[in-house]
């Protein structure tokens, strides 16, 4: 029997009074269609009108008037609706980090030592936090969890973001292996600046430079240990990296200076390893050459004040239409600690203000992320045989005054858009008789 | 001509209570310098004239004077006389106390009393006990290094703290303690820096200022010997220390206006040490009407050669490079009296160089000589001892080759109190020029033509020129030399010059020895000083603000039609189709279809959108501190004492639409400082910054931040919410008494700045905005302030508002909170994006806030959100950020919006301005243009080429061999209240005072 659901913006079932009760969607295997809509493939295109037939989590076809069977099947009209993929989170600490201040035991995405390659983020990934719905309700499907701390962080896991467990939720495992580079930038110290001092000051450079030759002195040795396939002692950390070397995993270099991206490239060309940048804020004065060595980059944050006083003031807003200028295959993220992330869309409609299309500003919450990552064979863009991971809304997603999510499917499971902040709207209203 | 004094001894005058060891040596020490050219000061200067000491004392000068049979006859034929210098500015012959190096620290325990042992005042940082005189001891080293360049008096003085006690005149002798010093207590000394002081308090720039106002008015109250003081030596000191000379270490353009503003409020004329910025302020500076002290130590050129490196470096820093020279000769342009000062070179050595840089800046030589002499001898009231050549007066004074700010010009002997300290003795008699050398050894004798150029360097005249190895130290002389230019060995000579002959001996090329004379036959050619690139100083301009986006002039209030537009009036007739609004006189002068105006700038509004301007509730750009957070009650503290008028997120936020902010105290404590109110008026002053006629309030905060949830080791009540109410309960309690008291005994009531502030909220004179997250403290401080017969007028962040929104709703307040910010910090775990929509149901008035100098400029599309969650209206959205606040900041009749009579702060966007996609295309303040896009552009064209002007002309110099320095990144400080962490760009810090993210 055909069953067709009516979308409500912030639909809420009567029961539903505390997070615990928001359950992850059920799996579906069945036929679903939305219908009608105003289809953003993620690519650049733009299809109206066009229906998704979704069967087995996988879309399966997309066009005009596709029939409907009348049969077991779940409808959802989208008519007036925009469609868009499942936004994607790129680089986040999303079920590391409960609460970032004063409750450390709600904390587990720093780990100590400055080698970590063996560490992963999937083990610690809750899929409980209270962030998470908040995430989805607002079209964020899916995210990258990254671990942070040390010269070498670990590695990070592509998740999405409906789940019981990180078993569920584990969409790519340990896609990429973390590296921060340190600054070369020398800075007063707190105090110092306090006191109006500038003392004298350690030569961040040549301080920089020695960390970055003792990480490459690991890939090194890394490269020795693997070309032997047997070792009286085993060496977790040196094996931890094999994938980067065989390619199937990234190398995702976390830094914002110049000096920091250059010092990326010679990943690739001494390692051959498929760099990306993390952070980037200063990409747009040398896209071209990130572009000639075929680096990819994330934007940690649009919604960041200019690097120097002197800057154009709205410099971070535009860097994304540099660097899609130039080519370089970008991702735009949220990195924002207090509003926790929910915000991605919004940044890249600021893009979209300076100077993106609007289509290619969602490419870098959607399909340039998944390629980033490492997941576009299965997610990133509404095309056929990609996992139905879609956000429908009503108006503009990128603009915060029409982006209201109201369905959403994670391989064609309708999830749940509620969350605890719905709820507390709810139980607030409930007591003033709203 | 060889009269080199009594060099390099310390000079034994007797003392006639110190017993003499060994035969007594009274001397008069007559000295009779003649032929020389005596500048007596800078308007006087006598020709051919001689100057006349004795006992350390000038007995005459004059072209006339008779010259003693007993006097010691200096031949200075040629020569320079003229008064040593004074620095003014010293701490010569004391201790610098042991600096800690760190400020306030948020995490570490606070030391809440002095440790200070002794009858003293309540702070550490008040040193009224300190008499420079009784801690001086002669340090000859360092006097030597003063005396070189010219210095013979000084007044020095600890510096340490922010009263520093009194200074001392001294001269630079090598003397007995007790010879030297001049003046025992010629100043009084103040800065705002606390110095080595480990007490918490204060912990900022606005503490400090309430400290020292409060000090004033403790020391005043002190006078009636009030018996609950008991004895307070500090404020007895600062009593006595009153009628001297204040001298106030300001170090920087804002802090003389911060440090003149103190003293206006309590009758003090300080002096001012300034920093070498105060170029950027000229009007304001001269409106001080202070007398100032300039330092000479000039920025270093930094080396930018690397763009990455250059990159990181302002323009306002290359501008300051280039135009801090000039800061000496625009004081004198300007007419304001000002002394030099040495004392912040790092190699004193550098002060002539410098000197003569400010020279060269237009700096004329009589004003430079009256700021080294005249004027600091005149403050300190040691004019009839030092400061010109004058009978009567100390004999302190230079003997020089030529004029003394020539760059060749040496000096030769620096004479302090009648005793000869050589610098250059040894070029006193010129030597350059042709001798007759003779040679004598067991061949006979052979004669040279020797020609000296220098103390170092000297040639044999022969068939060709022959190099020869010489040096003559003003007494001894080795020369060697080969018979002709090829030969391998040397005649080596030695010998001494005696009055004008030269002779020694020495060996020949085979080792036989020799003697020898020279007699000088003729002069060389003696070289003027040089020419050296004397290209015409070109400087940039100075820009208001002294930033990169400043203004080369201020923009002025325009008549202006915006024509067309789609008007958001947030009046009742709303939204406005194809509507004109006339501004005239900084308001809002005419809303309505096809205006009109005599000579009116029209701005095309058609298919725009003109809005209010925003305002910003709760922000903390524009302050060179934020957060006082060394008690938990500093209601005395003020933000308005350190508004900084060159943040360049004034410019950023009016580029955001934003034309009001008001700046909060940040959240370290439970009752913070005064808050001001400014208007975004990029370019005025701190002063001008200002919103005028604006009700005052204050800042409070409760929860984590105040009980420092963060810190491992709080000692500083409370620790928690139970205290926080305690807090509050104390303090009202306090000022109901102190009101109370007041009323009753007025006079004996010491007046206290804190309970000042408080028992003004009592009397609805001034509001409270009050940081606050969670339900049970929002309710238990209204209960506070109803027991004390007041309301809060604003709960500000809450963001657990919606859980006592009819609490807030009767108690009357104002709520203003983040759009969609939690889960940053166990207070904000139930934080909800509909907390604004669901207040303004219950009938609260609702405004959002950054708290961010990022997204304060974004404050339109944060409005947004509410239509997003809670479906809100946009009218009402936007009116969030506009009316809203204006009406929580009882400004409502100014601001807020846009209705004929109302003051004309207007933003023109390209887009319905809840959008994510409206840019703000020109912000108008008060009828008048701050922000315009195009412009905008323009400007960033004119940065690149300043930017490029400048790095070339560094680069050039760093080619001729100038002296570079490292570049260094110019870091901004960005203050936050302290409640989260911040995106700020790579060369920012982050500075929360009360920090609780360990960022």
């Amino acid at each position: 029997m055909k069953k067709t659901f009516a979308i409500l913006a912030c639909a809420l079932s009567v029961s539903a009074f505390a997070q615990e009760t928001v359950y992850p969607a059920k799996e579906y295997k069945g036929k679903l269609y939305i219908t009608d809509g105003t289809v953003h493939v993620g690519n650049g295109q733009v299809l109206t009108n066009t229906t998704i037939e979704i069967e087995n989590g996988k879309i399966v076809k997309l066009g005009q008037n596709l029939p409907i069977p009348m049969d077991d099947v779940k409808v959802f009209s989208a008519k007036g609706k925009h469609v868009y993929p499942g936004l994607i989170l790129p680089d986040t600490d999303l079920g590391l980090k409960e609460i970032g201040s004063g409750v450390r035991g709600s904390n587990d995405y720093a780990e100590l030592g400055d080698l970590n390659p063996s560490v992963r983020s999937i083990s610690a990934y809750n899929t409980d936090s209270k962030i998470t719905g908040t995430l989805r309700a607002n079209g964020i499907l899916l995210a990258s969890v990254t671990p942070q701390g040390g010269s070498i962080s670990g590695s990070s896991s592509v998740v999405q973001l409906d789940a019981w467990n990180y078993e569920d939720a584990a969409y790519k495992l340990d896609n990429a292996i973390h590296i921060s580079l340190p600054s070369f930038i020398s800075r007063p110290s707190r105090f110092a600046a306090f006191l109006g001092q500038r003392g004298e000051q350690p030569d961040a450079t040549k301080q920089a430079l020695d960390k970055v030759e003792e990480i490459k002195s690991f890939f090194r040795q890394a490269k020795a240990y693997l070309a032997e396939s047997t070792h009286k002692e085993t060496n977790l950390k040196l094996e931890a990296v094999k994938g980067l070397f065989n390619g199937t995993q990234k190398l995702f270099v976390h830094g914002d200076q110049i000096k920091q991206m250059l010092i990326a490239v010679d990943f690739v060309k001494e390692f051959g390893f498929n760099v990306v940048i993390v952070g980037g804020s200063e990409s747009w004065q040398i896209a071209d050459l990130l572009k000639q060595n075929n680096i990819a980059v994330i934007l940690n944050e649009q919604h960041a004040l200019p690097s120097t006083e002197d800057d154009d003031v709205d410099q971070p807003f535009k860097t994304p239409a540099v660097l899609q200028k130039a080519g370089v295959l970008f991702a735009i993220n949220d990195s924002h600690d207090e509003s926790r992330y929910r915000n991605l869309p919004f940044n890249a409609g600021t893009a979209a203000t300076y100077g993106l299309t609007k289509e290619e500003a969602l490419s870098a919450i959607t399909l340039n992320s998944a390629k980033i990552l490492g997941v576009s064979d299965k997610t990133g863009s509404l095309e056929v045989g990609k996992d139905a991971n879609i956000v429908i809304s009503d108006g503009d997603i990128l603009d915060m005054k029409s982006s209201l999510i109201s369905k959403a499917f994670i391989q064609g499971r309708d999830v749940s858009l509620d969350n605890k902040q719905k709820e507390l709207y709810e139980k607030y209203k409930y007591k003033y008789g709203l | 001509m060889l009269l080199t004094g009594c060099a390099f001894a310390l000079h034994l005058s007797a003392q006639e209570t110190f017993p003499v060891n060994g035969v007594a040596d009274k001397r008069d020490k007559c000295f009779a310098f003649t032929h020389a050219t005596i500048v007596k000061e800078s308007q006087t200067t006598l020709q051919d004239a001689t100057l006349i000491i004795r006992k350390g004392k000038i007995v005459a000068v004059g072209a006339n004077a008779a010259i003693p049979k007993d006097a010691v006859v200096i031949d200075c034929k040629g020569k320079y006389i003229y008064p040593s210098f004074i620095d003014i500015y010293t701490d010569y012959g004391l201790t610098a106390p042991q600096r800690d190096p760190r400020g306030f620290d948020f995490r570490a325990p606070a030391q809440l009393t002095s440790n200070q042992k002794g009858s003293y005042g309540w702070n550490q940082a008040i040193h009224t006990d300190i008499d420079a005189s009784a801690l001086f001891t002669t340090d000859d080293a360092k006097a030597k290094s003063l005396r070189e360049v010219g210095f013979g008096t000084v007044l020095s003085h600890q510096k340490d703290g922010i009263a520093r006690g009194t200074g001392v005149v001294v001269t630079l002798a090598n003397e007995k303690e007790n010879l030297v010093i001049l003046k025992e207590k010629a100043s009084a000394h103040y800065s705002l820096s606390k110095g080595a002081s480990t007490q918490s308090y204060p912990s900022s720039m606005m503490g400090t200022i309430a400290l020292l106002r409060q000090t004033y008015l403790d020391a005043q109250w002190y006078k009636s010997n009030p018996a609950t003081e008991g004895v307070n030596l500090s404020l007895k000191y600062w009593n006595e220390e009153q009628n001297l000379p204040q001298i106030f270490d300001a170090n920087d353009k804002w802090n003389c206006l911060r440090a003149d503003r103190i003293g206006d409020e309590f009758g003090v004329q300080y002096i001012l040490k300034a920093g070498g910025n105060e170029y950027q302020r000229m009007k304001e500076m001269k409106e001080t009407k202070a007398t100032f002290i300039l330092p000479l130590n000039f920025p270093q050129a930094m080396d930018v050669e690397d763009p990455n490196d250059a990159r990181f470096v302002s323009l306002a820093d290359m501008k300051h490079w280039e135009m801090a020279p000039a800061e000496p000769a625009m004081f004198e342009k300007e007419n304001i009296q000002f002394c030099l000062t040495a004392s912040d070179l790092r190699d004193v050595k550098q002060f002539g160089t410098n000197l003569r840089k400010a020279i060269e800046y237009g700096l004329t030589e009589n004003k430079a000589l009256d700021a080294l002499t005249k004027t600091p001898a005149t403050l300190l009231g040691v004019y009839d001892k030092v400061g010109s050549l004058e009978e009567g007066k100390l004999a302190n004074f230079v003997i020089t080759s030529g004029p003394i700010f020539n760059e060749k010009t040496i000096i030769y002997q620096n004479w302090v109190q009648g005793d000869n300290y050589n610098v250059k003795n040894e070029n006193w008699s010129a030597i350059a020029g042709v001798y007759n050398l003779s040679v004598t050894g067991k061949n006979g004798t052979k004669t040279y033509t020797l020609d000296v150029k220098s103390e170092s360097s000297a040639n044999i005249l022969s068939t060709d020129t022959i190099p020869a190895k010489f040096s003559y130290d003003g007494k001894l002389i080795k020369l060697s030399f080969g018979e002709s230019k090829r030969s391998r060995s040397s005649l080596r000579l030695s010998g001494v010059n005696s009055d004008s002959l030269w002779q020694g001996n020495g060996l020949d090329t085979s080792g036989a020895m020799i003697q020898w004379s020279a007699v000088y036959t003729k002069a060389t050619e003696v070289k003027a000083d040089s020419a050296r690139r004397k290209m015409p100083i070109r400087l940039g301009k100075v820009t208001f603000p002294f930033d990169g986006y400043g203004w080369e002039e201020l923009p002025k209030q325009e008549t202006m039609i915006i024509k067309n537009a789609t008007v958001w009036t947030n009046e009742k007739d709303g939204r406005m189709e194809n509507t004109d609004v006339l501004v005239k006189n900084g308001k809002i002068a005419a809303i309505g279809k096809n205006l009109s105006e005599a000579g009116a700038k029209t701005i095309d509004g058609t298919g725009k959108y003109l809005t209010p301007g925003i305002i910003d509730e709760h922000s903390h750009i524009a302050a060179a501190s934020i957060n006082e957070g060394a008690q938990s009650v500093t209601a005395e503290v003020r933000i308005a004492d350190n508004l900084n008028p060159d943040d360049i997120n004034i410019y950023r936020q009016l580029s955001g639409g934003v034309t009001s902010s008001h700046i909060l105290h940040g959240s370290a404590n439970t009752i913070g400082g005064q808050t001001q109110l400014i208007k975004l008026r990029w370019g005025a002053d701190d002063e001008e910054l200002k919103f005028k006629g604006a009700d005052p309030f204050i800042k409070f905060a409760l929860g984590e931040n105040v009980k420092r949830t963060t810190s491992q080791n709080n000692n500083r009540f409370p620790d928690t919410r139970m205290g926080v109410e305690q807090i509050l309960n104390d303090a009202f309690a306090r000022a109901t008494d102190y009101q109370n008291a007041l009323k009753a005994n007025p006079k004996a009531t010491r007046r206290d700045l804190e309970l000042d502030a408080l028992v003004e909220i009592m009397n609805s004179k001034r509001f409270i905005t009050c940081h606050s997250y969670v339900q049970s403290e929002i309710t238990s401080t209204m209960r506070i302030a109803e027991k004390y017969g007041f309301r809060v007028n604003t709960f500000t962040h809450i963001l657990e508002g919606y859980k006592v929104a009819d609490k807030m709703k009767a108690h009357g307040a104002n709520v203003s909170t983040f759009s969609d910010w939690w889960a940053y910090k166990m207070e904000v775990q139930d934080a909800i994006p509909y907390n604004a929509a669901l207040m303004a149901k219950m009938g609260l008035n609702v405004c959002i806030n950054s708290d961010d100098a990022e997204m304060a400029r974004r404050l339109n599309q944060e409005a947004a959100k509410s239509v997003k969650y809670g479906g809100m209206s946009e009218d009402d959205a936007f009116k969030m950020v506009t009316l809203n606040p204006a009406k929580a900041l009882h400004v409502e009749n100014k601001v807020g919006s846009i209705k004929v009579g109302k003051d004309a702060d207007l933003v023109l966007w390209s887009d319905n301005p809840l959008s994510i996609y409206a840019k703000a295309e020109k912000t108008i303040v008060d009828g008048t243009l701050y922000y315009d896009i195009d412009h905008d552009t323009q400007m960033r064209k004119q940065i690149t080429a300043e930017r490029n002007r400048l790095i070339n002309k560094i680069i050039s110099e760093k080619k001729a061999g100038a002296p570079m320095g490292a570049a260094r990144p110019s870091f901004q400080t960005i203050l936050s209240c302290g409640d989260h962490d911040h995106h700020d760009g790579l060369i920012t810090i982050d500075f929360q005072d009360g920090d609780n993210n360990g960022k």
